[in-house]
Formats: structure tokens, C-alpha cells, sequence
């Protein structure tokens, strides 16, 4: 009854249309749980989401979202992502892009208008650059505001809080003081989590690189 | 005369103008900086996230039970739909249905939350252009919602009542009736409100050819929801891409033509009228049964096993403290929440936590298509057009 999870014909279909005709400009064509993801090159994105909404048989005609993904372990740590929606067709598609703090990604405004907020909210956040963007500025954030909030390595409590000061007259802004410390408990089996190595052991870091924590 | 009396050329400029952040017809606190030309807007640049709160980084250093929570505060008028959006994620992350009678509790929930949204939105729009009395009517009927909200969860507004695998609980025993009889009334209020707005002279005057949004224009701008419907595209996730049982429902979609502001009171108004004929449907047809899964890896027992049984205590703490890990793996999952289309884009690492949880909201697309829609109308349409799309800035902000 629920959200199916197999992928209707319409959508095996755009899958294979799309990896046919786009062969060169996506890495990446998978179907999981109904729902089709395409990854393509940075440069490549204007392209491509113009093909997705013009060409008669995708018809994506709507950009419903764009978000990112912070992932600090990888190259390009940031993945952009865009959900399209074909109202004919009943489909839906999501457009992967790769990018960094230093590499900018091409705005997609010129074809797809609601596109400005949207990446106006993934800098915000990300920082992740939009190159041609008309009006690339903060959206979510206060004005003045400095660092990019859901980056993993961006703490929960954030770096400054405001309160308003009764001899200045005016709000003012503070280092964050935590009359607890943040609390993070790892739920994530204790059993499984006792490493070989000692802390503070660097000889044996030495010899072999340690395991990653946890399992 | 003396000549010096002749009208120098004065250097005519634009100036800007402040709307909000404390307005009361803001719905919330938007801050608009309007450039007019005379009483003619040019330009609008809306500022928001005065009420960001970071719901999304807040989730994802929670686990997945305890951010149900966070979806009663985003669009704080229609709670339940939004965790019905998050608890369909993570089941379907999971591989899990809710059972039958939970879906059917869901739907009938679903749909009295789209007219508390509906009733809630029309009254506060009518306010702001001038009609005091749909206000009041109307929160008297929410009033009743509310306390149907309160019998089944225990909380009038912040629900936290679907979760991931079904409801909380089970309505309790006289609820399903108290609802049939107020929906059998609740028709008469809807004829009522629309006897002191729909062929007003005054509320036509104010939103007839007003904020006009062309079918091409909305889904250019991303519109979804009612906002779309209006301009006369017939998309409804509940009937293109059905969830939670919608498929097994009878209702009608309400289409508008022009697109303008009285257009999208009108579909609001209808759609709380097939609303009701869902209500009265869901009804009928619920089936009896457990209304959370059979699963206590993912639900904890009830309380009174807990008290006889060991592996029940330890289900119930683990749950409550670890919660349960989600498959890796991501999904979108698009629900027709009242103010358009709601989606939760959820990715998991398999741990109990959600690594990203993108909440995308319908009110935050519907703004950025203001500075379009307001061109070239006059400052006294700004309230028209800020009520006619249905902000709430909970959602907006997140």
C-alpha cells in the first residue's frame, strides 16, 4: 500500500533514454528502490538538466529541489543534489554532482528559475560556490554570519551566541558558553568498539595504521 | 506672480521600503525590502530565516525516533503531515509498512490537519484584507480540531503522533464517532465561510486578478501544492503518486483557472470539502487491528508487557536510548502536505542517526516566487499575495 519500491516502466524507460543519449556526460545510471539516480560531471550539469526537462521523453519539466551532502571524507567532499519531477510522466529523477570548497558548481537559474533560492540556501550551508548565480548571497543565516552551518565539521552549538546587553544597548554576540558540556553518547554497540590499540600508544601507530573506530 | 514659484525638476528616486519582520500581516516574521516607484513595487527582496532553528542539523545528531518532534515545528498549522513524511522515509528505508488500521488513522489525520491548515490559512488571508469575522468563525472550528488532536496524542498542536512504523497509539474508544458527527457539520461552516467571502464585493476587489500566476510560470517557479492547482495544473501526489492507502479513497482534485489570489482561496476552499468526504470514508472503512508493527526491533511493546516481560524492558530501553539503525542507503519520499508538496530526502549510514535529513518544504519555494508575482501590483497587494500562497515560516525557515 505504501510508496512503491519497484520502479514503474516510465522509469526503466527515462533510465535507459537518459543513459543512451547522455552516455558522455553521466558517470552513473542506478535504479534503487524505485527511485533513479544519475550522476554527472560538475560541468556538465547545465547541459544535462536542460536535456532532463526539454527532451520528449523525460520531461522533467519541474525542479522540485537542490540540497547538499557533506561527506569531509572524500576528494569533493560536497554532493549537490537535484530532485526533478516529470508531472507527465510521473517520474521522478535525481542529479548527483560532485564538488569542493574550491570548485564551483554552474547555476542552474537560466533554465530552471526557482533554482535561486535553492542555491542560495546549499551555499549558505555548504558553501558550496554557484558560478553565474545572479544573486548568490546568505539566505538562512543571520546577517554577518560567518562559516556554513550543516558542514559536519561545523559544531551543533555553533561558534558565537547573541544576547541582547543592557549597558550597550544593543544585541551582541559571544563565544558559545556551554554550562554543560555537549553530550554526544556513541550508541553504536560498546561491545564491538574496544580497539587493540592503547590511546596514547604511538609507538604501535607507527608500526601499523590503526583500524578505524568502532566497526 | 513672481517667476520663482514655477516647479523646479526635481530628481525623482526610488525608495525602499521595510515590510516586517514584525508585521502582523507577515505570517510570521518575514522582513520584505520592497523598492517602490511611487505606491508601485519593483522590486521585492524577501529576507528570511529569522526563525531558522537548524531543524536539520539538529536530526542528524538525533536518532531517528526522536526527530519526529522536529516535523510538528516546521509548518507548526499541519503537524502530522510532516511526520507522516518522515515516518514514510524511514519505513521505506527500513522495508516496513505501517498496518492497515494505522494507515487509515494516518489518512484520517492527514486530512483533518489539511483543514485545521486550510481554515487556519483562508481566515488569517481574509484578515489581512480586511475581513475580521472568518477569523473568528473559523478558530472555533480549529478549536474542535485541535481537541481531536488532544484525545488521540494527548498534545493539541506539537502531535509527535505517527512515527516510523505507525501511530503512537490507537484512537481512543468514541473518538471515531465525535469525528463522523463533527464532519457531518463541518459542511455547513465551510457554506457559512463562504457566504462572507466568496462573492464579497471587498474580498473580490482584493484578490480577483491579483498575484497572477500563469500554468507555465508555476512550474517554472517550482509551485506545488494548491498554489499550482490554482494556476490549473492537475497535480495531486495523493492521486498520481498515492501513499498511505490514498489510492483506496474517493475525492476530487479542485482545479483553479486564472491563478490569481481569489483562485487559490477557492481551491483551498473545495479541497477542505473533498477533505471531508475522505474523513467520512476513512471512517467507514477502518479496519480494526494493531496500529504499530509487529516488529520490536523497530516499535517498542506496549507498556503493560514491559512490566511482566524481561526482552520487553529491554526492548523498550534500547529503543528509547540507542533507537534503531536504518539500512544505509537514501531515498525522497514526496508527500501532499497542505501547503504543497513536502519531502523528506533522508540519508542513512546504517547507523541509528540520520547522516543527512533534507527537509523540503513547499512555503520556501512559494516565497522565492514573490519578488515575480508582485511586480508592477501596488503595496496594498503585498498581504494579498503573502496570504493567497500560504506561508508559515516555521517551514520556511526550518
Amino acid at each position: 500500500m505504501n510508496q512503491s519500491t519497484i520502479p514503474s516502466d516510465a522509469l526503466r524507460e527515462a533510465a535507459a533514454h537518459v543513459q543512451q543519449t547522455l552516455a558522455g556526460e553521466v558517470t552513473a545510471v542506478e535504479i534503487v528502490r524505485g527511485e533513479l539516480t544519475i550522476r554527472v560531471g560538475r560541468a556538465a550539469i547545465v547541459r544535462v538538466l536542460t536535456f532532463l526537462r526539454d527532451d520528449a521523453k523525460c520531461q522533467f519539466s519541474q525542479l522540485i529541489d537542490i540540497c547538499g551532502v557533506d561527506y569531509p571524507e572524500r576528494a569533493e567532499r560536497f554532493e549537490v543534489v537535484y530532485h526533478l519531477l516529470s508531472m507527465n510522466k510521473n517520474t521522478r529523477i535525481r542529479v548527483k554532482v560532485a564538488a569542493s570548497d574550491d570548485t564551483p558548481v554552474p547555476s542552474v537559474v537560466s533554465i530552471f528559475p526557482c533554482a535561486d533560492w535553492l542555491e542560495r540556501e546549499v551555499w549558505d550551508m555548504y558553501g558550496v560556490y554557484f558560478s553565474d548565480h545572479p544573486d548568490l548571497r546568505r539566505i538562512l543565516t543571520d546577517y554577518g554570519f560567518d562559516g556554513h552551518p550543516l558542514r559536519k565539521d561545523f559544531p551543533l552549538t555553533g561558534y558565537v551566541e547573541m544576547r541582547y546587553d543592557e549597558d550597550q544597548k544593543r544585541v551582541i554576540y559571544e563565544p558559545v558558553k556551554l554550562a554543560q558540556d555537549f553530550r554526544s553518547f556513541d550508541f553504536l554497540s560498546p561491545w564491538e568498539g574496544i580497539q587493540k590499540l592503547l590511546p596514547g600508544d604511538e609507538k604501535a601507530t607507527q608500526a601499523t595504521p590503526p583500524k578505524q573506530g568502532g566497526a | 506672480m513672481a517667476p520663482d514659484t514655477a516647479i523646479p525638476d526635481t530628481e525623482i528616486e526610488n525608495y525602499t521600503l521595510n515590510f516586517g519582520p514584525q508585521h502582523p500581516a507577515a505570517h510570521g516574521v518575514l522582513r520584505l525590502v520592497l523598492e517602490m516607484d511611487g505606491e508601485v513595487i519593483d522590486r521585492v527582496d524577501p529576507h528570511i530565516g529569522l526563525l531558522h532553528r537548524g531543524t536539520e542539523k539538529l536530526i542528524e545528531y538525533k536518532t531517528y525516533l526522536q526527530a519526529v518532534p522536529y516535523f510538528d515545528r516546521l509548518d507548526y498549522v499541519s503537524p502530522m503531515n510532516q511526520e507522516q513524511a518522515f515516518s514514510l522515509a524511514v519505513e521505506k528505508l527500513l522495508g516496513i509498512a505501517a498496518p492497515p488500521r494505522a494507515q487509515y488513522i494516518r489518512v484520517l489525520f492527514a486530512e483533518l490537519t489539511r483543514i485545521l491548515n486550510h481554515i487556519m490559512n483562508i481566515a488569517s488571508y481574509a484578515m489581512d484584507v480586511g475581513a475580521m469575522t472568518p477569523f473568528l468563525w473559523t478558530f472555533e472550528e480549529r478549536e474542535k480540531l485541535m481537541g481531536f488532536y488532544d484525545e488521540v496524542c494527548g498534545a493539541r498542536m506539537h502531535a509527535n503522533y505517527v512515527r516510523p512504523g505507525g501511530v503512537a497509539q490507537d484512537m481512543p474508544a468514541g473518538l471515531a464517532e465525535r469525528i463522523a458527527d463533527w464532519a457531518s457539520k463541518y459542511p455547513a461552516m465551510i457554506d457559512d465561510l463562504e457566504g462572507l467571502l466568496t462573492e464579497n464585493r471587498i474580498f473580490k476587489q482584493r484578490t480577483v486578478d491579483i498575484g497572477v500566476v500563469s500554468k507555465e510560470q508555476a512550474i517554472a517557479w517550482g509551485f506545488t501544492g494548491a498554489n499550482l492547482r490554482a494556476s490549473g495544473v492537475p497535480w495531486d501526489l495523493r492521486k498520481s503518486q498515492p501513499y498511505d492507502g490514498y489510492e483506496l479513497m474517493n475525492f476530487d482534485i479542485p482545479v483553479g483557472k486564472h491563478g490569481d489570489c481569489y483562485d487559490r482561496y477557492l481551491v483551498r476552499v473545495v479541497e477542505m470539502r473533498e477533505s471531508v468526504k475522505i474523513i467520512k470514508q476513512c471512517l467507514e472503512k477502518m479496519p480494526s487491528g494493531p496500529v504499530r508493527v509487529n516488529d520490536r526491533k523497530i516499535m517498542a511493546p506496549p507498556r503493560a508487557e514491559m512490566k511482566t516481560s524481561m526482552e520487553a524492558l529491554i526492548h523498550h530501553f534500547k529503543l528509547y536510548t540507542e533507537g534503531f539503525k536504518v539500512p544505509a542507503g537514501e531515498t525522497y519520499v514526496a508527500t501532499e502536505a497542505p501547503k504543497g508538496e513536502f519531502a523528506v530526502y533522508l540519508v542513512s549510514d546504517g547507523t541509528n542517526k540520520p547522516y543527512r535529513c533534507r527537509i523540503k518544504a513547499p512555503g520556501f519555494i512559494h516565497l522565492a516566487g514573490m519578488d515575480a508575482m508582485l511586480r508592477g501590483h501596488m503595496l496594498a497587494d503585498v498581504p494579498a499575495v503573502l496570504g493567497s500562497i500560504d506561508i508559515v515560516f516555521g517551514e520556511v525557515d526550518r
